[in-house]
């Protein structure tokens, strides 16, 4: 597990002159996702809500002692894992590996042959073209809102993962997934959202 | 050989450099000559490179609030 860079050395650097602009963007920036983890452990959203709480309120005590062993974001959603944890468990937490459907396909089985090459391919996004910027903007709001309707445990993977910037064990650890069902989860959800921008590109 | 719809099950695998090195190779020559998978693996990798810049649900005012006077409480931090 490395340091979290140059960005949160900043970021505690302000933290400890005590800025609160950059408090209040830590809080807009984690507060779901910690409700989110929380709720993946715990019986209720109240119960998530209440141990996201403690876990700032841990998190407020504890940063001028906060070493950089780790990242501040691994250090923060582990607390949020440990916490939820001593909660107790809620039932079914889980997708035990059997149950994870194993037709979830990437794409559509029709795009393809009889030989399994494309036969309806993907068409380009225009990735070269002047409106970049303006589709750019479309997409990311196109992607957040398909993040709202993924499957709670793709939508975990993909949030800690990709928006998050955390590496696949540090995943493993915080959910208490294994190592092939957090591939699996975020591979479907990461189709899932291509999938998403290249259905609203064909309608436009 | 690999068929185009293997290599999109394969996608993830493969960017997370978790493919065995005879996979590694099948998807490297596959990408080689196919244009459309090629197309397909930029694609995903655009939503990966956006993803950082998607915004999470903000929480209330309220939280935002709160969680502030907690955090202004504080004494400042002693020089280590």
């Amino acid at each position: 597990m490395a340091d979290g860079g140059p960005d949160e050395r900043e970021l505690l650097a302000k933290l400890w002159a005590r800025d609160s602009a950059a408090f209040r963007a830590l809080v807009t920036r984690y507060h779901a996702s910690f409700v989110r983890v929380a709720r993946s452990f715990v019986a209720s959203d109240a119960i998530a809500q209440e141990v996201t709480q403690e876990v700032w309120l841990k998190i407020i005590e504890g940063i001028d002692g906060f070493e950089g062993r780790s990242s501040l974001k691994t250090w923060m959603f582990t607390i949020v894992s440990n916490r939820a944890k001593t909660r107790g468990v809620r039932e079914k937490r889980n997708v035990p590996w059997s149950s994870l459907e194993p037709d979830d396909p990437a794409v559509d089985p029709a795009r393809f042959n009889e030989g399994g090459m494309w036969s309806q391919p993907p068409a380009a996004w225009g990735e070269d073209s002047p409106e970049r910027a303006a589709m750019r903007a479309q997409s990311l709001e196109l992607l957040a809102n398909e993040i709202e309707r993924l499957p709670e445990q793709q939508r975990l993977v993909v949030t800690l993962r990709d928006i998050h910037g955390l590496d696949a064990e540090e995943v493993c650890n915080i959910l208490e997934v294994s190592e092939t069902n957090q591939r699996v989860l975020l591979h479907r959800a990461r189709a899932r959202l291509r999938a998403a921008i290249e259905t609203a590109r064909d309608r436009s | 050989m690999l068929t185009c719809r293997e290599v999109t099950e394969l996608v993830t695998d493969y960017v997370e450099g978790r493919l065995r090195l005879r996979d590694r190779l099948m998807m490297a020559m596959h990408l080689g000559m196919c244009s459309h998978c090629r197309r397909y693996v930029r694609q995903v990798r655009a939503v990966m490179a956006a993803l950082p810049d998607v915004a999470v649900p903000p929480p209330s005012e309220e939280v935002v609030a709160s969680l502030s006077a907690h955090f202004s409480a504080l004494p400042k931090k002693p020089p280590s």
